[in-house]
């Protein structure tokens, strides 16, 4: 079991995105929930699923200035997946599984409510991405998710300097703002 | 102020790009334009949502780094669950289907059986009915002999042909105490027997005497005598010196076939017929052949032998105490019978704990 300390530098390292620490939080959860799911009617391929969205949930939370966690990681992300995965089976309309009612569980409905809303904000951005078409999608991409400079992305995409390439860039982040905002008041 | 203008203030504004002179300039610009303001929000909504999206990219392509790296190590399991595996998942998942099927056909043969009972009922003597299956007949060894022939004609497979001319008149159920060949059954059934050939799952056959026996306990331990059994290691369960509780969930492996059955109860009683406070009253479906099955826990310890039921009602049946086991193994004299000390049920699915035990429950047949 770790001290509140080793906890609290996980989810830093968590909020960092530092492989480190996923993997440490994967190595010492993992079986526990794969074995929570198989015992309730899932795969294997489920736990993974489930588990990468707790993580996700978890990841989201790390990162909050305010944020700080009441529970051990273990509770919290057993939690996470129990609500998760009764979720999921009573959207596939399942039978309602017979969870052991001792298990030690905090609420979290509040921040998985709070994750899907994350969830599908992250599908917009990406469909509003699909959306623009090339030379655009390739520049966002470059700029915004592989972090690559502006002069780089002026040699890559044929720009004679990276102003100009520069003014291209918003030029097509306008657009994405427009077609991501038509799809999220929709949505809404 | 054009469009991507303000954009790129938002952005650098964001990024702490500004010089301290440019954002005292923004802040006025916006504060005194509510027009610019807004759309500086949106702005900064936008590219909030932008970099949240870029941050979880990253962020799940590192997740899937590790699961990867986690599964070279086989710390989670492949993709694809195959064969095996697949049939336990599917069985996990369907077994409340199952279940329910399963209590109908329950319910079913019960009632069939009741009807015939009514209709063949005989005064019954004796209350208790040793389970021991004395009606092996004809039709049984005739598949016997059809499978061990089948088995020859693949000759491979068989490492311990059925024993020749050897025709059994009753079955039962024993277990190991010790992988040196020990096993425990009752007495009742051995007590009569000349000849004792113990079958574990995999169909290997072996003689066994009885080295000791108690009419008083109705405790047996057989050793196997055949030069061609080999050691068997890893007994996976172990015997409680402690007394079982009121209401445990109890499950046991016996032969009242020629197949490994499961069987599944509870704990009714601490003590057995009359207040014998050797043995438990369990509630299970029981049939001969299971006597000298192991009655086990949910932790893998097994807490007790099945004996016997009452005739006249319905899942009674009575198992003796497994501590009753450390004294006959005292009483026999032989020191050299090591009970097992390591439980490795403990905490497994209880399709995995029958996995485990199946290989150690053995089918014993006579005459």
């Amino acid at each position: 079991m770790n001290t509140i300390e080793e906890e609290k530098a996980l989810l830093e390292g968590l909020a960092a995105n530092e492989t480190n620490a996923i993997e440490k939080i994967y190595r010492e959860n993992f079986s526990t929930i794969q074995a929570f799911i198989v015992k309730n009617n899932g795969y294997p391929e489920d736990a993974r699923d489930i588990f990468q969205e707790a993580m996700i949930v978890l990841f989201e939370k790390a990162k909050l200035k305010s944020f700080v966690l009441s529970c051990q990681i273990r509770t919290y992300l057993y939690s996470v997946c129990r609500r998760l995965w009764l979720k999921r089976l009573q959207q596939k309309n399942q039978y309602y599984p017979a969870f052991e009612l001792l298990d030690e569980t905090v609420q979290v409905e509040e921040e998985i409510d709070v994750h899907e809303k994350v969830n599908n904000d992250f599908h917009l951005m990406e469909q509003a991405l699909l959306k623009i078409g090339e030379p655009c999608k390739s520049i966002l991409e470059a700029y915004y998710i592989e972090k690559k400079s502006m002069p780089e992305i002026a040699e890559t995409f044929g720009y004679t300097n990276a102003d100009n390439a520069k003014t291209q860039k918003y030029k097509c982040l306008i657009r994405l703002k427009k077609l991501f905002f038509a799809q999220y008041k929709n949505g809404e | 102020m054009d469009d991507t203008l303000l954009l790129d203030a938002v952005e650098r504004y964001r990024n702490g790009e500004m010089s301290a002179q440019e954002i005292t300039f923004f802040e006025e610009l916006r504060k005194n334009n509510p027009e610019i303001d807004q759309l500086a929000a949106e702005h900064n909504f936008f590219l909030g949502e932008l970099e949240k999206m870029s941050d979880l990219k990253a962020y799940r392509h590192n997740l899937n780094e590790v699961e990867n790296k986690l599964t070279n190590e086989g710390i989670i399991s492949r993709k694809e669950a195959k064969g095996k595996a697949k049939i336990i998942y599917l069985w996990n998942k369907y077994r409340r289907t199952i279940a329910v099927a399963a209590s109908i056909a329950g319910i079913v043969s019960i009632s069939t059986a009741t009807i015939v009972s009514i209709y063949s009922e005989n005064k019954k003597v004796a209350v208790i009915t040793p389970l021991v299956d004395t009606r092996l007949n004809q039709f049984e060894h005739k598949l016997t002999q059809i499978e061990s022939k089948l088995k020859d004609a693949s000759s491979v497979q068989t490492k311990t042909p059925v024993k020749p001319d050897f025709e059994a008149n009753f079955r039962a159920t024993a277990f190991l105490v010790d992988g040196n060949g020990y096993l425990v059954t009752n007495a009742h059934v051995v007590d009569n027997a000349r000849n004792i050939i113990v079958e574990n799952k995999k169909g290997d056959q072996y003689f066994a005497k009885a080295i000791y026996s108690n009419k008083l306990t109705d405790l047996a331990i057989l050793k196997i005598s055949d030069t061609s059994f080999k050691r068997v290691i890893g007994l996976p369960y172990t015997f409680p010196k402690y007394s079982a509780e009121l209401g445990e969930h109890i499950f046991t492996l016996g032969y009242p076939r020629e197949e490994v059955v499961y069987g599944e109860g509870y704990l009714s009683a601490k003590s057995g017929y009359y207040g014998d406070t050797t043995s438990y009253q369990i509630s299970i479906s029981v049939n001969p052949g299971n006597s000298g099955g192991p009655v086990v826990n949910k932790n893998g310890e097994i807490i007790g032998i099945i004996s016997s039921k009452e005739a006249n009602a319905d899942g009674v049946v009575f198992a003796i105490k497994s501590k009753n086991i450390y004294n006959a193994i005292k009483a026999s004299g032989n020191d050299s019978i090591k009970l097992p000390s390591v439980n490795s049920l403990r905490g497994l699915e209880r399709v995995q704990q029958i996995k485990k035990l199946e290989d150690f429950v053995y089918m014993i047949k006579g005459n």
